[in-house]
């Protein structure tokens, strides 16, 4: 091949300017095969970009947007916001924790197109380094991670957990589904499952929601 | 992920004649299964349908005395509803035996009926699947078979379905009401809802193309006590290698149905006669037709022996 494809050069180009997000669009241009019916090259081909307006943190953002674009991708790529992890990407480890009107969920499995309009709050959002958050506090007296990796989604999914309790929403460790559940270490444990610390930190992340929530001096 | 063109609908007459008009369209809610399915491009759609401003998303009392679930009720509001956890216990256990508290604040009721196995075999776009690719083959019999089907296989297919509240849903006799492209609505009892593989594994359910799920309902509080006993590889965050979901009344009539055995939530009204007999007597009911693989023959055992646990409990 004396040619340069101008496929692999617009990856490139891609990849050097916006990072990983336009370069896998790229990619998978690149691979589209030159014959074939055409409404798969179709969907080889880049949609029309979406105008959203995300409200994260308390300030708007209008973006253009590629309608596949995740919110966690919009919020690391686009607004810079890497407070929240691309771990796994499928929805399995929590890294990607953000807070959604009140609601914790998995940014890697919505689309940014789908929370124009909804209150997006992020790690960025629940504290600053001169006044942290409580619960950012308390990781910090616990000791409450190693890497930290999985520590913004861990703060994010803990926060947003202890309204959970507070609003009487039931677990699977609920013994009496007719009385509010209290945030007892069982409660915690269980409420917290859907975010994994690959270095095992659990016991200290435990201590430091546990004192969060005033049931540890 | 293919690309996609994307519309938020606002009305279900619109979501649904919108998804019928465009071929390949599919809706989108809380979109936990089909995104990740997207990523894969085990799912590709050319044209997303958001049906997240429908407005299906309260819970009312029926004329009946049973509870209208709107189609986009969050998992964890459906848990958390009063009437829910009052009158239809199996439903609420069953939810939050299920994914994470995330995943349940994004997914919705009509969603995780409609959730697709979670087969590796499936998963894996290197491996033959005549779910993914009907007539290419089932990679799973011959391979790692342990959280696979025992009851209602068939020679194209041996997947479960994932769900917990589908299992709930069942043994409760809910109903699910659609609305289709042609404005004409219709309701499906539960027991018809989802299918067994037979030859055709890719069709999963009773909707036809552009069929838009409104609601699910219960029937009248059926009474009696509540059980949802999942038993899997780990104490949260896994799904079920087997589970039961009872309801027994004081003199030990009930109703049960299993999940994680078979392609649909697995009841026989037949097995139900049996519960005064005990979990032995049942269990050689519903699975009398079982035809397992020598990796999950476990489940036969561990179905009576769950059963048996929850007898207990509902005596004690």
């Amino acid at each position: 091949m004396t040619e340069f494809d101008p496929a692999r050069r617009r990856l490139l180009k891609a990849g050097a300017a916006a990072g990983a997000v336009v370069a896998t669009s790229a990619l998978a241009e690149a691979k589209a095969p030159a014959g074939g019916d055409t409404a798969a090259q179709a969907q080889h081909a880049a949609p029309p970009s979406v105008d959203v307006l995300l409200q994260v943190n308390g300030s708007e953002h209008r973006i253009l947007v590629d309608p596949r674009i995740t919110l966690l991708d919009a919020l690391r790529e686009r607004l810079r916001l890497t407070g929240p992890k691309k771990g796994c990407d499928q929805g399995q480890c929590g890294a990607c924790t953000v807070i959604v009107d009140g609601r914790r969920i998995l940014s890697c499995l919505t689309l940014a197109v789908m929370q124009e309009g909804r209150r997006i709050t992020t790690i960025e959002g629940l504290g600053t380094p001169a006044s942290l958050h409580p619960m950012q506090s308390a990781f910090i007296r616990y000791d409450g991670f190693q890497c930290g990796f999985c520590t913004p989604g861990q703060i994010c999914s803990a926060v947003a957990m202890l309204e959970e309790v507070k609003a009487g929403i039931p677990s699977h460790v609920t013994a009496d589904l007719t009385v509010g559940p209290k945030p007892t270490d069982v409660e915690l444990r269980e409420r917290m499952s859907g975010n994994i610390c690959r270095c095992g930190a659990y016991s200290n992340i435990q201590e430091a929601i546990a004192e969060a929530a005033g049931v540890r001096q | 992920m293919r690309s996609f063109t994307y519309q938020r609908a606002h009305s279900p007459e619109e979501a649904a004649a919108a998804v019928e008009r465009v071929q390949g369209a599919k809706f989108i809610a809380g979109g936990t299964n089909l995104l990740d399915l997207m990523k894969l491009q085990i799912e590709t759609p050319a044209h997303l349908v958001d049906v997240n401003d429908l407005g299906l998303d309260k819970i009312e009392p029926t004329p009946e005395g049973g509870l209208r679930i709107g189609a986009l009720v969050r998992n964890t509001d459906l848990a958390a509803d009063a009437r829910v956890r009052r009158d239809y216990g199996v439903l609420t256990r069953a939810l939050v035996a299920g994914a994470s508290p995330q995943l349940r604040n994004q997914a919705t009721t009509a969603g995780n009926l409609l959730q697709r196995t979670r087969c590796p075999y499936f998963y894996d776009t290197n491996m033959p699947c005549n779910k993914r690719r009907p007539g290419s083959g089932c990679s799973a019999q011959g391979g790692f078979t342990r959280h696979h089907a025992i009851v209602g296989t068939s020679e194209a297919c041996i997947a479960t379905h994932p769900s917990d509240m589908a299992v709930a849903m069942r043994v409760l006799d809910a109903k699910v009401e659609t609305l289709r492209s042609s404005g004409a609505r219709r309701t499906i009892p539960i027991a018809d809802f989802h299918r067994l593989p037979g030859n055709t594994p890719h069709v999963e359910n009773a909707l036809e193309s552009g069929e838009l799920i409104t609601a699910v309902t219960l029937p009248v509080p059926p009474g009696g006590r509540h059980f949802y006993r999942k038993v899997r590889d780990r104490a949260s965050y896994a799904f079920a290698l087997v589970s039961v979901a009872a309801i027994v009344q004081p003199d030990g009539s009930g109703h049960v149905a299993l999940g994680g055995v078979a392609h649909r939530p697995w009841r026989m009204e037949a097995a139900e006669s049996e519960m005064r007999q005990g979990a032995k007597s049942v269990a050689a009911v519903l699975l009398a037709e079982a035809r397992t693989t020598q990796h999950n023959a476990f489940k036969v055992p561990l179905v009576e022996r769950t059963l048996a646990s929850v007898f207990a409990e509902a005596k004690g």
